[in-house]
């Protein structure tokens, strides 16, 4: 990384969370697999992967709800399962991912309960208000619609006004209307200086929340920068997928001008390509001097996605 | 250091933002508690099985076993009705005032005696009579030893020696009052199983207990939370079933209220305790039912809920008498019945205690939280 990445600037307001060596094996897997992280203090860092990829064991390690086999991690400058683990669980929020809230209590009971667990927070109606449910206080969780549910499993992480905020798969299985309410409340906790560690498999949220993203996969992190400085890493700003009706030869695909880089998968090429202007015509007469026809043609500007998939060959939600 | 610096960001935040960072003081014991009674409280189908369907069980088997003026034993008497000699003997047998017989053919005669109809069947002979009865049956039994009587008076026999007699059927002896302190048990059993056991398992399989434990909550807050709504329960359960057989059937408590409560408790806390016991591993509802059904059952059937345990061989005596309901039922037994005292019941008491202490000092141990 440059020096001249805002991740430089924020170092100096410490680090709120760091882990090193982190080792977590099962039965029949190594779930993390040698992880290294560091979020700084008032930074919102992804954690991008596919499925399976070790999002969700890294982050309850680091919750302190997972042992590690091996590593260590420090969290807020303390460490866990030491004497002090409580007072560490009144700085930090959680928002687990497949928590389902007891259905007959309604939402404030909720919040009321979880507020009731930590020595200082925010108001029960503060908080409910954080989250846009003023209108479904008094209504069971039972009655609540998936997006509805998922900014309460977020109440119940803010109500303590957390330093450092866990979020894993925040909007997972949501529309996209209850996707960006609760991207907006991730923000604005942000906003008020919070730290937040995020998972997530949506390459579009990881771009739009994330000060930084490390990319995971088979339980390592494979990349780590800005969303910006990962897509810039590709080389290319433009992604070009077409389909033609006889196969191509790659070295030719490859030696066109702007090319970077050539992918298939199945049917379709997929070339990363600095200047589409120079490419885009190189490439139609390179499919006409061989004798084929286009079948389809997209492009579109890399994302994080065409990152992962340039790493690891696959799609990020296929895997 | 962890907390001043904790307490240090606390009052810079409050500089900030005014009004933020302090709040309403909650007391989590109180607010799991609270939510442990509406839950329970907005499920309906829990709040009949605990409070609605022993009363009904109260009901219906206090009205199928209630003791009233013994009922007639009910006689065939083999033969034609245009017999006379066979109308007279039945019409001796009826005039006496234990004995009710009539007249039926012998295949009508022999149905009514298998199914039920008629305790036993008189069959004259030329000179003399043959009974037919099941002798496993009681009321065969005393039929048969009646119409004996009867029919040996009607034919000159005397009494040797003059005796008196004087009825005594006084609330305390009859099924229901047996019956009443065997039901508290039953429903203490169940509703602590149930009650503790699904609830803990639902939370754990629902991730909420692994929600929990991501909070600073003390995880023996959550466990107490259960105890105390139990006692609330508890109170009113017991309640419910005694108000009723008050009502109903005149039940009374001949020992004191004190040692009965105390009793209760314990012996809700003691199945409180085997509940989180079942429910300190399983993920699922399946897992928890097969385990609760297989200590539930044994107790069920041993524990002497409808009748004497007493009535099962010597040797699985001991066996049953170390279940933890045979102990509550015999002591509530002893106490509701026959005016005992906590002291008299030490041994039922002992094992109580022995089951809940082991079971929850068990429970802590082996319980997981995800």
């Amino acid at each position: 990384m440059s020096t001249q990445t805002p991740s430089a600037t924020r170092t100096a307001r410490g680090v709120a969370l760091r882990c090193s060596g982190l080792v977590k094996r099962f039965a029949d897997v190594t779930a993390v697999d040698g992880l290294d992280l560091e979020v700084f203090v008032g930074e919102c860092f992804g954690l991008l992967g596919p499925n399976g990829a070790g999002k969700t064991t890294t982050v309850e390690i680091l919750e302190g709800l997972t042992a590690a086999d091996e590593g260590r991690v420090e969290l807020l400058g303390q460490h866990w399962y030491t004497a002090n683990d409580r007072a560490l669980r009144e700085r930090i929020g959680v928002q687990l991912q497949e928590t389902q809230l007891a259905e007959k209590v309604t939402v404030a009971e909720t919040v009321r309960l979880f507020r009731s667990f930590y020595q200082r927070g925010h108001d029960v109606d503060e908080v409910i208000q954080t989250v846009a449910l003023e209108e479904k206080r008094n209504a069971r969780v039972g009655k609540l619609s998936g997006g509805q549910k998922q900014r309460l499993a977020v109440a119940c992480a803010l109500v303590s006004d957390p330093e450092l905020l866990f979020l894993d798969e925040p909007t997972t299985g949501l529309d996209p209307q209850a996707r960006l309410s609760l991207w907006d409340i991730i923000e604005k906790f942000r906003e008020r200086g919070g730290t937040i560690l995020l998972t997530t498999h949506y390459m579009e949220e990881a771009t739009r929340l994330c000060d930084r993203v490390a990319i995971m996969d088979h339980g390592k992190m494979i990349a780590l920068g800005t969303p910006a400085e990962l897509i810039e890493s590709l080389g290319a700003d433009q992604i070009i997928e077409f389909s033609v009706t006889n196969g191509l030869a790659d070295e030719a695909l490859t030696s066109l001008p702007a090319v970077n880089h050539l992918h298939r998968r199945g049917e379709v090429y997929a070339l990363t390509v600095a200047e589409i202007a120079v490419a885009l015509p190189a490439l139609l007469a390179e499919i006409k001097r061989q004798q084929s026809e286009l079948v389809t043609l997209t492009t579109h500007q890399a994302t994080l996605e065409d990152v992962f998939v340039s790493l690891t060959g696959r799609m990020l939600r296929d895997s | 250091m962890t907390i001043s610096h904790a307490e240090a960001q606390r009052r810079e935040e409050e500089l900030r933002t005014p009004g933020e960072g302090k709040s309403q003081t909650l007391y989590p014991l109180f607010e799991l508690t609270a939510m442990r009674i509406r839950e329970f409280l907005r499920e309906k189908e829990a709040v009949f099985w605990v409070f609605i369907f022993p009363v009904l069980m109260t009901f219906a088997l206090g009205i199928a076993f209630r003791n009233t003026v013994p009922d007639k034993a009910l006689v065939a008497v083999e033969g034609s009705t245009t017999d006379s000699r066979v109308n007279e003997i039945a019409n001796v047998l009826s005039a006496a005032p234990e004995v009710q017989a009539t007249v039926l053919n012998p295949n009508e005669a022999a149905q009514a005696l298998r199914s039920g109809k008629v305790s036993m069947v008189v069959k004259p002979q030329n000179d003399s009579f043959e009974y037919h009865f099941d002798p496993t049956r009681p009321e065969s039994r005393s039929a048969r030893l009646l119409v004996d009587d009867v029919l040996q008076r009607g034919k000159g026999r005397t009494d040797v020696v003059k005796v008196g007699e004087q009825r005594i059927t006084e609330p305390g002896a009859r099924y229901v009052d047996f019956l009443v302190p065997g039901l508290i048990g039953m429903n203490l059993m169940g509703s602590g199983l149930w009650g503790l056991g699904f609830t803990v398992v639902i939370a754990r399989s629902r991730k909420i207990l692994k929600r929990f434990a991501a909070t600073p909550m003390r995880r023996s807050h959550y466990l107490f939370s259960f105890m105390l709504s139990r006692l609330l329960f508890l109170v009113l359960e017991v309640a419910a079933i005694v108000v009723f057989a008050w009502l109903a059937f005149d039940f009374t408590v001949r020992g004191s209220w004190v040692t009965v409560f105390l009793i209760t408790i314990l012996g809700g806390f003691t199945f409180s305790g085997l509940g989180l016991l079942v429910a300190a591993r399983p993920t699922t509802i399946e897992g928890v039912s097969g385990l609760m059904n297989f200590i539930m059952l044994p107790m069920w059937l041993l524990s002497g809920t409808f009748f004497s345990s007493e009535r099962f061989p010597q040797v699985l005596q001991p066996f049953i008498k170390a279940l933890p309901l045979t102990a509550l039922n015999t002591s509530l037994r002893a106490v509701m019945n026959e005016g005992a005292t906590l002291s008299s019941n030490w041994l039922p008491i002992t094992i109580l205690l022995t089951w809940c202490v082991v079971s929850f000092i068990v429970a802590l141990r082996i319980f997981k939280w995800q």
